[in-house]
């Protein structure tokens, strides 16, 4: 029997109210998914199979969209160039003047460098191989600011490697497929890049906030900024390497201090992503393990600190000095040290009587400093019996 | 019930859907002219205010959510995020369904605004709560104003099917 002629069939659902329901089970799916999501890890198992499937479709649609307008401009640059040829001949030579005086300054540094280096036996950092990729798709919006490039896991890309642009850092990958990768730019919301001030070495954490220009944070040190200061990586926490250009700083309308991107003078159509590996994974961390301890010594190989308490070797210039010290706090230790306690007091009593009510407290220091001359001849007679419980007190 | 004649989803949430998500993705190449970037408009905000005036329906939030987990996958959003922001602007516009209809072309613009407003303000709160971070609102604001002048595609998808279906004229 047909459903219409059954006894339900005259049954009318209000549709305004089962759109309602409708909504309100989109609206429990689309915050299960906003609670479920995991980008802000930044880590491959967060990325999904599901964005890498789209990032993989995307990468050759966003290619072939992309292309007119990549035509377009190698077409404008070569007609501007036809047409400004000349001023720009001008403004080149006198680039090349400024760069000559440059390169000599830039010769006689590397030779002094290499001359250090070689002095000090310093390690430096291994070169860092590097892929270039094209962006496909550039997102721009106040809560998601990435790329994707159009290089992935088939060129050894994995997750964590910094993206630059010839002028700059711009951001790192938290996702690649085959053949693509997603590029979260320093001024995505997301973002946090440990940077440094070139000029003081002031630490700072890049923070991106969807705008085009992100914020300086945690900025440590006494006045550690100027305007026009050059930022750079840090390399703090082994994230990104250290000493890659970042941007100029900047007070912001806000009056925070933030940084004006190196990377967006350039071109945005070509990266290189740096297949950066923390250099502290390079050192064999088992070898740095099962490395046995030299023991540990004091200033006399025979005894060791971990050993039982060296009282009989105490030289007497220290025993001497012990006194010196309790002297002032005879009050303190009672009466028991009778002995070392008595001594010192009688040169005391020469000096004047004001002197006498020792346990005040700016008192006793001329007092104690004045016997300190007389005092070797005292601690002989006295020697391992009173410095023992000195040095026990200590 | 002559004037009963059902809609086919396919065309008045397929279509729709579809050209957002093409519109979107051509939005997204990378051009920049004298270093100045193409907007970045959100197109499903179109389809959010029109399918809630065009007629209450089962699967116009779903096509919306499905929508929104695109953008947030695309863009590389946290998931989610656009797909609440645009299921709580369907929500506004449909609450005030019945003050939205048969109002003159720049009051629809108004509304629409303000519906764009909701969604944004949406986003804002959803992103905050989900990076503990504060987004530019500069860049919020950047956005809105640019999404807001699709509001002659939206007038022209509620023109389209409006009346097609005088139950819910």
């Amino acid at each position: 029997m047909p459903f219409r002629e059954g006894p339900l069939g005259d049954l009318k659902v209000p549709l305004t109210w089962t759109a309602a329901v409708a909504l309100i089970v989109a609206v429990v799916i689309a915050v299960a998914f906003l609670l479920a999501d995991r980008r802000e890890t930044l880590q491959q198992q967060a990325y999904g199979v599901t964005r890498q499937t789209v990032d993989t479709v995307s990468k050759p649609v966003s290619g072939v969209i992309a292309a007119p307008g990549r035509w377009t401009g190698l077409g404008v640059d070569f007609v501007s160039s036809y047409f400004f040829t000349a001023s720009e001949n001008r403004r080149l030579k006198a680039e090349l003047k400024e760069m000559r005086g440059y390169r000599d300054m830039y010769l006689a540094e590397v030779d002094k460098n290499q001359s250090y280096r070689s002095l000090l036996g310093l390690r430096t950092d291994p070169p860092i191989p590097m892929v270039a990729a094209r962006v496909v798709a550039d997102t721009r919006g106040p809560f998601a600011n990435t790329r994707l490039a159009d290089s992935g896991s088939e060129k050894g890309v994995v997750v964590g490697n910094p993206v630059m642009n010839e002028r700059g850092l711009v951001g790192r990958v938290v996702g690649v497929a085959n053949g693509a990768s997603r590029v979260l730019l320093l001024t995505d919301i997301a973002s946090r890049t440990p940077v440094m001030i070139d000029r003081t070495n002031a630490r700072a954490i890049l923070t991106g906030d969807g705008g085009p220009n992100p914020k300086l944070e945690y900025l440590r040190g006494v006045d550690p900024i100027k305007e026009g200061d050059r930022v750079v990586t840090s390399g703090d926490g082994g994230v990104v390497p250290r000493g890659l250009p970042v941007g100029a700083a900047v007070k912001g309308l806000d009056g925070r201090w933030r940084v004006v991107l190196f990377a967006d003078d350039a071109a945005i159509d070509y990266v290189r992503i740096l297949l950066f590996k923390d250099f502290a994974q390079l050192a064999d961390q088992k070898a740095l393990l099962t490395r046995s301890l030299p023991p540990v010594t004091t200033e006399d190989p025979d005894v060791s600190i971990l050993g039982p308490a060296a009282t009989a070797s105490t030289p007497p210039a220290q025993a001497g000095a012990t006194p010196a010290v309790s002297g002032a706090a005879p009050t303190t230790a009672g009466g028991t040290p009778a002995t070392p306690a008595a001594t010192p007091p009688k040169p005391a009593a020469t000096t004047p009587p004001a002197a006498k009510p020792a346990t005040a407290t700016p008192a006793p220091k001329p007092v104690t400093s004045k016997p300190a001359t007389p005092k070797p001849a005292t601690p002989k007679p006295v020697t391992p019996a009173a410095a023992q419980p000195a040095g026990g007190e200590v | 019930m002559g004037g009963a004649r059902p809609l086919h989803p396919g065309l008045w949430l397929g279509v729709p859907a579809l050209l957002c998500v093409l519109a979107t993705i051509v939005f997204a190449a990378p051009i920049r002219i004298y270093g100045l970037q193409l907007p970045e408009p959100v197109f499903a905000m179109v389809p959010a205010f029109a399918w809630a005036l065009i007629r209450p329906s089962i699967l116009a939030p779903f096509a919306l959510l499905a929508l929104g987990l695109f953008l947030d996958v695309f863009w590389g959003g946290p998931t989610g995020l656009w797909g609440l922001s645009l299921l709580v602007a369907y929500a506004t516009a449909l609450a005030g369904r019945s003050m939205m209809t048969g109002q003159s072309r720049p009051m629809m613009w108004v509304w629409f605004a303000g519906v764009t407003a909701v969604a944004m303000a949406g986003g804002f709160l959803f992103s905050m709560l989900d990076s503990l971070a504060m987004p530019s609102l500069l860049a919020v604001f950047w956005q809105f104003l640019v999404t807001t002048l699709l509001f002659p595609f939206a007038h022209r998808l509620i023109d389209r099917f409006e009346d097609a279906d005088v139950r819910f004229r």
